[in-house]
C-alpha cells in the first residue's frame, strides 16, 4: 500500500474553509506537546498566549497597533501577487514614506505651522512609497530586471538613507548627538484614539484600507483585471489586459500604502524619525499577505492574529517565564501547518495498492 | 483544583490592569528589558548576569521577569507596559534605544520606578547609569600599541554615537602615548550584534593589515576570527578568553551586578531616588579582564595605567585634546573634557585617519 499526493480536479470549498481550523489543531496539539516537554502547563500557556490578550482594553489596544501596518501593508502586497508581481520591498517602501513624511514634520518643528501638517505628512509618505515601488516596477517593465531582486535591494538603500539622515542633518540638535531626529511637534502627530492609550488614527484608516481592497477587487473592472493577470496571463493577453500597466499600479498602490504606513507608525507609536523604526514590518506583512490568502478580509484577521501571538508571546514571557524562542518557534509551527493545510486544497492523499507481485512480496 | 487556580489566575492578571501597585506591595517585582537574546555572550548576556546575582542576594523577597530581543522600535514601549501592568515596580531597560519609550511610559505610571542604561533623559521616576568604558579603551589602546607589530589597529564600531566615538577617540589617545604614528581603521557594521557581519570586518580588518582587533559591537566571532589567523583582540563586555585563548589581550566586563543589588535594595527599603550614574574603574561599573597573552612589562604598563585612572590620577581625556582640523579642544573640566563634552563626543582627535559618518 501506498499514500499518494493527488492533484484535485477542481479546488475542494469545503477544505478550502476547514483548512485554517486543522492548521490551528494541528499547532495547538503540536504546542501541548512542546510545553508538556519544557515542563509548563499547556492549558495556562495556550491560555496565555490566545486568551489573555483578549481579556482586556490595553492589550486589545495593543494588538490593534501592533496589525495596523501589517494589514496595511499587506493589503498592497496582496494586489501585486495576485497581479504576479513579486514585490519584496515593502519594508525599503515604508521607510521611504517615514523619512518622507518626517521631511515636513522636521521642517516645520517649533513654527507656527498649522493642521495641515499631518495631512501633508501622510500624503507626502504614500507618494514617496508610491514612487520607491516604482523604481522596481519600471525597471521591470522597461528592462525585464527581476522585480525580486531589485526591489528587495532598494530596501537596504531606504535604510542607509534613513540613517544618513537621523545621524547627520536631521539630528536633534539638543540629541547629544544620538542618530534621532527631535520629538514631533503635537500637529504633526497621529493623533490617539484613547486617552492614555496608544490605539490611534492609523488603525481606522487600515481598517478603510481592507475595504476599499474589498471593492478593488470585488467590485471593479481593475480588480478582476488583475487576478486574470495573475491567474491566466494568456487569457489576459487575448482579453486586451495590458500586464505591465498592472505590474506599475499595483506596485504603486502597495508603495502608497506601505509608506503610509511608515509614516503612521513614526507619527504615532514611534513620535520621531530614528533608525530602527520598523522591526521588519515590510517582511513579516509577506506572510500576512499569504496567511490571509490574499484576501482583504484574510488579511485583516492575519494581521491581528499574527498581533495577537507577538502580544501573548510577551505575556507568556512575564507570567509564565515561557522564552521568546518558544513563540518563534510557535509563529513557525504555525505558519508551517497553515502552508501544508493549504495544499490539501489543491490535491488529496489517496491510498493505492502498490503492484501486485511486490504487494505479494510482502505477506 | 487546578480549574479554581486558572481562574484565580485569570482573575489576578485582568485585575492587574488596575492595581497593579497594590499586588506588588506583597513581593517586590522588577523587571528587565533585554536588546539580544540573554545567549548572546555580550552585552545583554552581562545584564542577565547581573539580574541572577539579583535574585541570589534577595531570593525570595523579590520576583524578577525579564523580555529579551526586544527591538529599539515602537514595540519597546509596549514591552515596558506590559512589565509595569504585570506588576514590576522596578524597571531596568538595559539599552540606549528605549530612552524615550521608557520615559514615556515613566510619564504615565508616576509610582513605578524606572532604570535606564546609558541614555540622557531622567525624571523624578526614571534614574540613568551607565559606565565610563572609555577608560577601559585608553589601557586598550596602550596595549595594542605595544603589541602591534605593524603599528595599525583594527576596530570595528557599531553605531557613531558619542559612547563609541569616544571609545575609539580614547583608544587613540592611549595608543599614542606608546607609538606617536599609530595607524587605526575603522569598520562600522551599523548593529550591536550581528556575528556574520562582525566576523567580515574583522577579516577585513586584517587584510588591510591591520594585527590588532578592537571591538564597539557584542558578539565573540571577531575574537575567533583573530585567533584563528593567529593574531591579537580584545574582547567586549564579557570574558571572551574562551573563543581566543591565545588572541585575548583583555576584555572590558560590564558589571553590572553591585549597581543592580543597590537600587534593588534602595527600592526595598523605600530609599530609591532617582539619580544620574556614571561610574568608571573607581566604582567598579566596570573591570578589566586578567591580561593575558602579552609581556610582563606591557602587562605592568597596563595595571599601572589602571591603578592611576581608578585613583583619579590619569584621565583619559586630559586635555590638551587635539581634534583632526588640528585644533585644541576647548577644555571644559579643568584639566581634562567635562562629562558633557565626553557624552556628546561627535569628532575624531588628530591622528585619525578617516572621516567621521554623518559630520
Amino acid at each position: 500500500m501506498q499514500l499518494i499526493l493527488e492533484k484535485r480536479a477542481e479546488r475542494s470549498k469545503i477544505v478550502a474553509l476547514v483548512s485554517p481550523l486543522i492548521a490551528i489543531g494541528l499547532t495547538i496539539v503540536t504546542m501541548t506537546i512542546l510545553f508538556m516537554v519544557l515542563g509548563k502547563n499547556p492549558i495556562s500557556a495556550l491560555y496565555v498566549y490566545f486568551i489573555v490578550p483578549l481579556t482586556d482594553g490595553y492589550s486589545l489596544q495593543e494588538i490593534a497597533v501592533k496589525a495596523t501596518p501589517l494589514v496595511m501593508i499587506a493589503i498592497g502586497l496582496s494586489l501585486c501577487y495576485l497581479a504576479n508581481a513579486w514585490n519584496i520591498g515593502a519594508e525599503g517602501q515604508f521607510l521611504m514614506g517615514a523619512v518622507a513624511g518626517s521631511w515636513i514634520a522636521v521642517k516645520t518643528q517649533g513654527t507656527e505651522a498649522g493642521h495641515w501638517v499631518l495631512p501633508a505628512m501622510l500624503l507626502l509618505g504614500a507618494i514617496a512609497g508610491a514612487l520607491y515601488a516604482l523604481i522596481p516596477a519600471i525597471c521591470k517593465v522597461r528592462f525585464g530586471a527581476s522585480e525580486i531582486l531589485t526591489s528587495l535591494m532598494l530596501v537596504y538603500v531606504a535604510d542607509l538613507l534613513l540613517d544618513y539622515l537621523v545621524r547627520g542633518p536631521w539630528r536633534d540638535p539638543q540629541g547629544f548627538n544620538f542618530p534621532t531626529t527631535a520629538e514631533f511637534d503635537p500637529v504633526a502627530t497621529v493623533p490617539t484614539l484613547i486617552e492614555g492609550g496608544r490605539l490611534h488614527l492609523g488603525s481606522i484608516l487600515a481598517l478603510i484600507v481592507v475595504a476599499a481592497g474589498a471593492v478593488l477587487l470585488g467590485k471593479t473592472i481593475k480588480g478582476f483585471e488583475i487576478r486574470v493577470v495573475g491567474a491566466a496571463p494568456r487569457a489576459a493577453r487575448f482579453g486586451g489586459f495590458n500586464a505591465n500597466q498592472l505590474i506599475l499600479l499595483t506596485f504603486a498602490i502597495s508603495g502608497a500604502l506601505a509608506g503610509l504606513a511608515g509614516i503612521i507608525e513614526v507619527a504615532g507609536p514611534v513620535g520621531h524619525l530614528q533608525p530602527g523604526i520598523s522591526p521588519g514590518y515590510g517582511f513579516t506583512a509577506i506572510i500576512v499577505a499569504f496567511l490571509g490568502r490574499l484576501n482583504p478580509i484574510g488579511i485583516l484577521i492575519a494581521g491581528l492574529f499574527l498581533a495577537l501571538t507577538f502580544i501573548g508571546g510577551e505575556q507568556a514571557q512575564i507570567t509564565m517565564k515561557i522564552p521568546l524562542d518558544v513563540t518563534k518557534v510557535f509563529q513557525g509551527i504555525l505558519l508551517f501547518y497553515v502552508l501544508a493545510c493549504d495544499s490539501l486544497i489543491l490535491y488529496r492523499f489517496r491510498i493505492v495498492s502498490s503492484s501486485p507481485q511486490v504487494a505479494r512480496g510482502a505477506h | 483544583m487546578r480549574k479554581n487556580l486558572l481562574a484565580a489566575a485569570a482573575t489576578l492578571l485582568l485585575a492587574g490592569g488596575l492595581t497593579s501597585s497594590a499586588i506588588a506591595a506583597e513581593k517586590l517585582k522588577v523587571g528587565f528589558i533585554y536588546l539580544g537574546p540573554v545567549g548572546d555572550l555580550g552585552w545583554t548576556y552581562q545584564h542577565e548576569l547581573a539580574r541572577q546575582a539579583v535574585v541570589k542576594e534577595f531570593g525570595d523577597k523579590i520576583e524578577t521577569t525579564f523580555l529579551e530581543n526586544v527591538p529599539e522600535g515602537p514595540d519597546a514601549e509596549r514591552a515596558v507596559e506590559q512589565l509595569v501592568r504585570a506588576g514590576n515596580t522596578l524597571i531596568f531597560t538595559t539599552s540606549f534605544g528605549y530612552m524615550d519609550p521608557t520615559l514615556k511610559v515613566a510619564k504615565k505610571y508616576p509610582n513605578v520606578h524606572f532604570e535606564h542604561c546609558s541614555g540622557y533623559k531622567r525624571d523624578k521616576n526614571m534614574a540613568t547609569y551607565s559606565a565610563r568604558w572609555y577608560q577601559g579603551r585608553y589601557i586598550q589602546g596602550e596595549i595594542a600599541a605595544k603589541m602591534s607589530k605593524a603599528g595599525v589597529l583594527g576596530y570595528i564600531g557599531s553605531f557613531p554615537i558619542p559612547e563609541v566615538v569616544s571609545g575609539i577617540n580614547a583608544t587613540m589617545i592611549g595608543a599614542q602615548t606608546v607609538n606617536p604614528n599609530i595607524k587605526v581603521k575603522i569598520i562600522w557594521v551599523n548593529s550591536w550584534f550581528d556575528p556574520g557581519k562582525e566576523a567580515d570586518a574583522a577579516k577585513a580588518l586584517l587584510d588591510q593589515g591591520a594585527d590588532i582587533i578592537m571591538q564597539h559591537t557584542d558578539s565573540p566571532a571577531a575574537m575567533q576570527i583573530a585567533s584563528e589567523r593567529g593574531k591579537f583582540a580584545f574582547g567586549q563586555d564579557s570574558e571572551m578568553i574562551k573563543f581566543g585563548p591565545k588572541a585575548q589581550l583583555t576584555s572590558i566586563l560590564d558589571t553590572w551586578a553591585p549597581y543592580y543589588i543597590e537600587r534593588v535594595k534602595a527600592q526595598l527599603d523605600g530609599s530609591w531616588k532617582s539619580a544620574d550614574t556614571w561610574g568608571g574603574l573607581e566604582t567598579k561599573m566596570f573591570e578589566m579582564a586578567p591580561y593575558t597573552n602579552m609581556p610582563d612589562d606591557v602587562k605592568k604598563l597596563a595595571e599601572d595605567t589602571q591603578a592611576a585612572i581608578a585613583a583619579g590620577k590619569l584621565h583619559p581625556f586630559k586635555c590638551p585634546v587635539v581634534g583632526q582640523d588640528g585644533k585644541e579642544v576647548e577644555c571644559k573640566g579643568g584639566d581634562h573634557l567635562d562629562d558633557g563634552q565626553i557624552l556628546s563626543m561627535n569628532f575624531y582627535v588628530k591622528g585619525i585617519d578617516d572621516k567621521l559618518p554623518g559630520k
